[in-house]
């Protein structure tokens, strides 16, 4: 099928950044999402041009790394999916498509669709960690944790750090990303010893990072590519007035 | 990388983000409790107009009390005020550049347009103060009762809704009390966490109906007056 795209093209943080049209004549359905992408680049390096910029590691939808809004969704809207994971069979033949990479202040631009998510590390590095002295390794089952509270922190370390929340965002806060990894160390026993401290130091650190502050629209769970529940944005409000009482 | 350097001792419920929304929230409630207690107290008009003075003599009688009450009011409604100013100008610096294509999955209307709808309900509530509590002559009817000291507050509701233009500006004054509410109702229930994954939706769902019952009662008494229901 044949494809207009409109790619954001952005030389550095401080830049002009600007729409610019490509045609993509030749997509087939099975190709993903960055697939088509690497043959776009592959021509703009035959024709001696400056390659499309973007973030991808993993291409299995696990490492967070890819990161483009398509049709102005993060991810482009398909549920549960990421940009590797998306495949062109849900595009028609003669779509224009969209792509423009993450907007907030706390994401600056590096290049193209390329931005800094160093954002969300400074975060983790407020407190998203235990640093309790847990002795040597335990037995595996030497510390009981019920299923139900087991299966609750998985959903939250779910998240895989890409930053769709911010990008989906109208306010671009990281509730989310925050709330998420709250939630997960606040019900373990592990976590739970610095989970008044964490709370606090890591929405400080979000302030202080110029992110936004959450106001319940639930973009954030729509566009996670993890399906990230909102709930763990409730737990963190809970944190947050445990730690307040 | 920015290096993360604040105290816990510098971090107050006044500056965290949640905190803020915290306040957000529990004034918010209590705001509307008040909507919905004042409701109550105006449907007294459809008992015509004894029941409206009497209610109006009652809540006289109460002296001072009303200044504390009215005083409370104030406070809770310039907390929630400044607080929301605040929280929305650093959510619009938080992204300064907006993308070229924007969709929306999930959020509405209502939630999108917070701050538009809370600075109308502001400018209605000036003008609905200085329509029927301070009563600026010109403004409305105003007859002076001598035995209760106090205005004919019946005529004055039903002069005052006789008027198509006030009519509509009432009209249009709920309209946006009811999209903030919409909003807002089900908001308190997150902020404060009282909610999980399977009562969020059914909050939301109450939220909107709240919405339109608020809407409806408000805009109930200026329609049966015009339309000379209520007499
Ligand atoms: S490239 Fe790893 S999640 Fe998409």
């Amino acid at each position: 099928m044949k494809l207009t795209l409109h790619v954001w093209r952005q030389n550095g943080p401080d830049e002009e950044g600007r729409l610019e049209t490509y045609d993509a004549p030749a997509v087939s359905p099975d190709q993903s999402f960055l697939e088509m992408l690497d043959d776009i680049n592959e021509v703009l390096v035959t024709e001696g041009k400056d390659t499309i910029a973007f973030d991808h590691d993993c291409r299995e939808g696990i490492c967070g790394m890819c990161s483009q809004v398509i049709d102005g969704v993060p991810h482009g809207g398909m549920d549960r999916t990421t940009v590797c994971q998306l495949h062109m069979r849900v595009f028609n033949d003669g779509d224009e498509v969209f792509i423009e990479p993450w907007k907030a202040k706390a994401f600056p631009i590096v290049k193209d669709l390329v931005v800094d998510r160093g954002a969300l590390d400074t975060i983790i590095q407020a407190g998203g960690y235990t640093s309790c002295h847990t002795g040597g390794v335990a037995d595996g089952n030497a510390l009981p944790i019920g299923n139900p509270t087991a299966e609750y922190a998985m959903d939250a370390a779910e998240c895989i750090g890409c930053g769709a929340c911010v990008a989906s965002c109208p306010n671009s806060s990281a509730m989310l990303f925050t709330g998420a990894k709250v939630a997960q160390l606040a019900v373990l026993p592990q976590g739970e010893v610095e989970a008044k401290r964490r709370v606090n130091m890591m929405l400080e650190a979000g302030k202080e990072l110029g992110l936004g502050n959450c106001t319940n629209h639930y973009e954030c769970q729509a566009s996670c590519p993890k399906g990230v529940d909102v709930k763990f944005i409730a737990k963190l409000n809970r944190e947050y007035i445990k730690a307040l009482l | 990388m920015a290096i993360f350097q604040s105290s816990a001792a510098e971090i107050t419920i006044f500056r965290s983000s949640v905190g803020r929304k915290i306040i957000m929230a529990v004034t918010g409630v209590m705001l509307m409790a008040f909507v919905c207690v004042h409701l109550l107290g105006n449907s007294t008009v459809f008992f015509g107009a004894g029941a409206i003075n009497a209610y109006a003599e009652h809540l006289h009688s109460l002296g001072p009390l009303v200044w504390v009450f009215r005083l409370a009011m104030l406070g809770l409604f310039a907390v929630h005020i400044i607080f929301g100013i605040q929280l929305t100008l650093e959510n619009s610096a938080a992204t300064p550049e907006k993308n070229v294509q924007i969709k929306r999955l999930r959020t509405g209307f209502a939630a999108q347009t917070m701050i538009v709808s809370g600075l109308v309900l502001l400018a209605f509530v000036v003008y609905h103060l200085l329509h029927f509590t301070v009563q600026v002559p010109g403004m409305g009817v105003y007859e002076f009762n001598e035995a209760t000291h106090m205005t004919n507050v019946f005529i004055m509701v039903a002069s005052g809704f006789k008027q198509v233009f006030t009519v509509l500006l009432y009209v249009v004054g709920m309209i946006f009390l009811a999209l903030h509410l919409s909003h807002g109702f089900q908001s308190f229930f997150q902020t404060l966490g009282l909610n999980n994954d399977r009562s969020l939706p059914l909050f939301g769902a109450i939220s909107k109906v709240f919405g339109v019952v608020i809407l409806f009662g408000y805009i109930s008494i200026p329609l049966l007056i015009i339309f000379g229901l209520v007499k």
